[in-house]
């Protein structure tokens, strides 16, 4: 279980070379249901290798059960394909990474940054095996990612609210994944928090291809970056660049309360 | 065999006793970090009530006691894990449907051995016996804890990073029904294991509070491992020779050391304190 600590150096990117030319993400007609309640309603979405896309909309408008249903973790009717196979395919080939909605950085038992970091990068190789220099390299670079390098030894449970989202995000990273899905990474974050948080994301759709869907109320930090905001309530709002949001009278940085006004700007 | 060890180890039963002991006491631990991790600490206790239903059974029909515990131990153990991982029942709700059953299950079995005429003393799987283990309980103890030890070996990352969080291993890619399958039979071998030490009432307090005492030590998920083995380990040797020396029951002698051990890290371990951005 030893997490040595050794100089970062240039990793292989091997999500983007197995991903090959077929879509990261291909959803049609994806529809959801909690009992009566239809949650997801026909949402078609498709999103590009190295594509940045930002999924906004209300509470409760199926943002989080849409990102479920793209990665196979929940039953819903329609198709989804990642990269042309299917989601738990995509998942075996270590293809995705996820960061879940509220999720506990800091565990019951006391583990370090590099630990819980380490953790994410098991899927991205056969898990049994020893941990390889390269593997060691990876959980390195995603710590320099997030600017975490300094904090690697020591416990999580020590760390600020936002460093621990830091630490969640990494455990996404260290993977190398061809196609990350975030959801409310940085609800409650300080903004150097979300700085470092921007650049990570910037950098691995820049570097390393990766197709990035990011669900978040706070865009301010990321809106100059992203190619892509699809609006959900239920069903697709609005799918184009921030520039047509704003060409519309609406803004990226939407606290929740304001969402509803926000949304009549879209007439949707 | 009689290895020419010091007081008051010098007796062989003495000896059998350290050998088992030493392995319940360095692995029980072992596996209770993964079930403390995943907020499951009464599994044991679920487990070992299990035990005693497959005890009773065997009694009844005259079967060797051990086998048969950790066959309807390995067995419960998955039907809770697929119960738990269903979201039909939760966690706890699931374990006291088989903590009681198991319970019931037992006192009605060992009833009806005892209407047969069978000499019925279920005291010993209860509060464990472990001055009075055999060469071959030994042994079988010693086995499935070398099988813990090498199933941890191999798959305790993924068996973390599962027990972090089962969301974000499903989507790396890790098979987690089967890492949650294999700590749940992990679970039940140490139950069995630790049957015959400090019986089957307090056998999830051998997994769960050497490791409480070590988280509120130890800084890293690696400390933790160690330090817990060498809580679980030492409150063995400990009780052993305080078992002796007052002429105590062991089980229960084992069990309070490692709870002074959880008491004593309060003074020991300091408070975790978040630290500014």
């Amino acid at each position: 279980m030893r997490i040595r600590v050794t100089p970062a150096s240039d990793l292989g990117v091997a999500g983007t070379a197995e991903s090959g030319r077929a879509p990261a993400v291909e959803a049609t007609a994806v529809t959801c249901r909690f009992g009566a309640d239809v949650v997801v309603d026909a949402v078609d979405l498709r999103i590009a290798p190295s594509e940045f896309v930002a999924l906004v909309g209300p509470n409760g408008s199926g943002k989080s059960t849409l990102a479920r249903a793209l990665l196979g973790l929940r039953p819903c009717d329609g198709t989804v394909r990642l990269f042309g196979r299917s989601p738990a395919a995509a998942r075996r080939d270590g293809l995705v990474a996820f960061v879940p909605q509220r999720g506990r950085a800091a565990p019951v038992v006391p583990a370090t940054v590099a630990e819980v970091v380490a953790a994410g990068r098991l899927g991205a190789r056969r898990w049994w095996r020893r941990f390889h220099p390269a593997d060691v390299a990876a959980v390195d670079h995603a710590l320099e990612a997030v600017a975490l390098t300094d904090l690697a030894r020591r416990p999580v449970a020590e760390l600020s609210g936002g460093q621990q989202q830091r630490v969640l995000i990494a455990r996404a990273l260290v993977s190398d994944p061809a196609l990350l899905v975030l959801d409310e990474p940085v609800a409650g974050v300080d903004a150097t928090s979300q700085r470092r948080f921007r650049d990570a994301l910037v950098h691995l759709t820049r570097h390393h291809g990766t197709a990035v869907l990011l669900i978040s109320h706070e865009l301010s930090a990321v809106a100059s970056e992203l190619d892509r905001v699809v609006v959900l309530r239920h069903r697709v709002v609005f799918d184009g660049p921030p520039g047509g949001l704003t060409e519309r009278g609406v803004h990226l940085g939407v606290h929740p309360e304001d969402l509803p006004v926000w949304l009549e700007g879209l007439g949707g | 065999m009689n290895l020419p060890l010091p007081w008051p180890f010098e007796r062989n039963y003495m000896q059998l006793a350290l050998v088992a002991g030493l392995m319940v006491g360095g692995t029980a631990p072992l596996v209770g970090i993964f079930v403390v991790q995943r907020r499951l600490a009464l599994l044991g206790d679920g487990l070992g009530h299990l035990a005693f239903a497959g005890v009773a059974a065997a009694l009844l029909v005259g079967a060797a006691p051990v086998p048969v515990a950790l066959g309807v131990a390995g067995v419960g153990a998955l039907a809770i894990e697929r119960l738990r991982s269903s979201g039909r029942v939760s966690g706890d709700l699931a374990l006291a449907l088989f903590f009681y059953g198991g319970l019931a299950t037992g006192a009605v079995l060992a009833g009806r051995a005892a209407a047969t005429g069978r000499s019925v003393n279920v005291v010993p799987y209860l509060f464990g016996s472990i001055l009075t283990a055999t060469p071959t309980e030994v042994v079988l103890v010693a086995g499935l804890a070398l099988v813990i030890v090498a199933t941890l070996t191999v798959a305790g990352r993924a068996l973390l990073a599962v027990a972090l969080d089962e969301d974000a291993a499903r989507v790396s890619g890790l098979p987690v029904e089967g890492l949650n399958a294999a700590l749940a039979v992990l679970a039940a071998g140490v139950v069995v294991a630790a049957m015959q030490v400090v019986g089957l009432l307090l056998v999830a307090a051998l997994m769960v509070l050497p490791v409480a005492a070590a988280r509120r030590v130890a800084r890293s998920f690696r400390a933790t491992v160690w330090c817990s083995a060498v809580v679980g380990v030492g409150s063995v040797i400990v009780g052993l020779v305080v078992a002796r020396v007052g002429d105590l029951a062991p089980g229960g002698v084992i069990v309070l050391c490692s709870a002074a051990c959880f008491a004593l890290s309060g003074f020991v371990g300091r408070p975790a304190r978040p630290q500014r951005a």
